[in-house]
């Protein structure tokens, strides 16, 4: 009698009540319910209904933003997933990468794929940082989204910067020694912050705690704020944008 | 337009007040849809789709990465243990290298803060809005004021043979000099022509930043003398 493809199966789930109940649009075969994707959706509104086509291209961005914020998301799966192993003490800091690399399943496989997003992301948003500069995409009424993007940077440098130590090892702990060295230079308010920093005068126990803290709560917090913030008004500013057009560049010369 | 009425006309504090239907558009402010040839398309499917698949070439590049490349795991910490030469991680290297040549206070926190400042300054500057090709109906005075200011650089680093920022200065100064005249010249002095200040100085910066990291990570060994990248293992 009737066909039961899978197409007829996904239309009759579409519409029944507990699917748009979840899901308040019909299926995305007209403009009006394609804009509803987007503005009923809470995480996709930070778009807008409509892009400009010459955005998509490869050459507008080089997605490299993106590339950035996929770093995050898969940097906040397995650090959910590495925190559920690991205590942030001494010894116990280093045994568990011990643990994670014999003992856990797929541990080693979560800590190579967190240490290399890590890497990925400060690369990324440093190329994404160039791009936007030369594509003169600072430009009014950007300004302060770029300042946001250059407290990003620092807040993704930090971020990785932290996870550093937590390994435990004499890689972690030298590297860091090292870089605090340099923060105790600073006059005045040097020897102080990094006293505040590392709670103590050395890389020790506290200071493996205060990292962790800091890198599983405090920063990951102040990054998605700005983050949000960043993405949220690149489309107030009239979505991405790439380089400058012809025209326009040579009306400024003049 | 100069017969506008006071806002207080319109406009009240009382949140109770009945809103009085008012018409103030004026012809130059008129909120119409600004008109453009610009082709546009559907966010949905067109970006979305876009960006799912960019997020799933990103997960597998990582997983695979993640597949063939270890992350390194040395032995436990050990603070009556340094290890020479002791390294931060890779993205601070460049300013680790610097520590060879400059004070900690200079290298250490002078120079990034002064990097970090001016990154931020640089959509509020009026030259990085309004600048066209370096040499542009430039007289003799830019070039000279140009040479003076890179030749104070040179100087400036070459006092503390900090080489690694030296040569490529004397480079990038060559090829912006280079440039000067080359409107009418072949296609590759003709795009170096249209480069502007701004993105010279950018340039520099990145080269001076880049080169300063390559160094650090890879041409540093023992007591932070020059060794060949595969004379000794790099962690990252």
């Amino acid at each position: 009698m009737t066909t039961l493809s899978l197409d007829s199966v996904f239309r009759r789930l579409r519409e029944t009540d507990a699917y748009r109940s979840i899901v308040r649009h019909g299926a995305a075969s007209t403009n009006r319910n394609r804009s509803l994707v987007v503005f009923e959706n809470l995480f996709l509104h930070v778009h807008p209904v409509k892009v400009r086509e010459k955005t998509l291209r490869f050459t507008h961005t080089y997605w490299l933003g993106g590339i950035a914020l996929a770093c995050a998301l898969v940097l906040t799966a397995t650090g959910v997933l590495l925190m559920f192993y690991y205590h942030p003490s001494v010894p116990q800091a280093y045994r568990d990468m011990k643990e994670l690399e014999f003992v856990v399943d797929n541990g080693l496989f979560l800590r190579n794929m967190h240490r290399w997003a890590a890497h990925l992301m400060v690369f990324a948003t440093f190329l994404h940082m160039m791009r936007v500069f030369f594509h003169r995409a600072y430009r009014p009424p950007r300004q302060f989204n770029w300042v946001i993007g250059v407290v990003l940077l620092l807040a993704t440098l930090l971020l990785s910067y932290t996870g550093y130590l937590l390994p435990w090892d004499q890689l972690a702990f030298w590297g860091v020694s090292v870089g605090t060295n340099m923060a105790k230079e600073a006059p005045l308010v040097g020897e102080k912050s990094r006293f505040l920093l590392l709670g103590g005068n050395i890389v020790s126990e506290n200071a493996l705690l205060r990292f962790y803290v800091l890198h599983c709560v405090v920063l990951p917090v102040a990054l998605l704020l700005l983050l949000s913030v960043h993405i949220w008004r690149v489309r107030k500013d009239g979505g991405v944008q790439g380089p400058p057009e012809e025209s326009s560049r040579r009306e400024e010369v003049r | 337009m100069s017969s506008l009425p006071p806002l207080d006309l319109v406009e009240t504090a009382d949140p109770l007040a009945t809103p009085r239907r008012v018409a103030l558009v004026r012809p130059d402010r008129r909120p119409a849809v600004r008109t453009t040839d610009e082709k546009y398309v559907m966010t949905f499917p067109n970006l979305i789709v876009r960006e799912v698949i960019l997020f799933q070439v990103v997960v597998i590049g990582l997983a695979l990465a993640a597949i063939l490349f270890d992350a390194p795991l040395e032995g436990i910490a050990n603070p009556l243990e340094t290890p020479n030469p002791a390294k931060a991680p890779w993205y601070f290297l460049g300013l680790q290298e610097l520590l060879h040549y400059f004070p900690p206070v200079v290298a250490g926190v002078l120079m990034p803060l002064l990097v970090v400042l001016a990154l931020v300054v640089i959509p509020y500057a009026r030259v990085n809005q309004t600048a066209g090709p370096l040499w542009a109906g430039a007289g003799p005075r830019r070039a000279l004021a140009l040479a003076a200011a890179t030749g104070a650089v040179i100087a400036l680093f070459g006092l503390f043979k900090c080489w690694p920022i030296v040569v490529p200065t004397a480079a990038i100064s060559l090829a912006m000099f280079s440039a000067r005249g080359g409107e009418s010249a072949g296609p590759l002095r003709r795009s170096i022509a249209k480069v502007t200040l701004p993105e010279w100085i950018m340039v520099w910066f990145a080269v001076v930043a880049t080169i300063l990291t390559v160094i650090g990570t890879f041409f540093r060994g023992p007591g932070w003398s020059f060794v060949w990248p595969w004379a000794h293992a790099v962690a990252f």
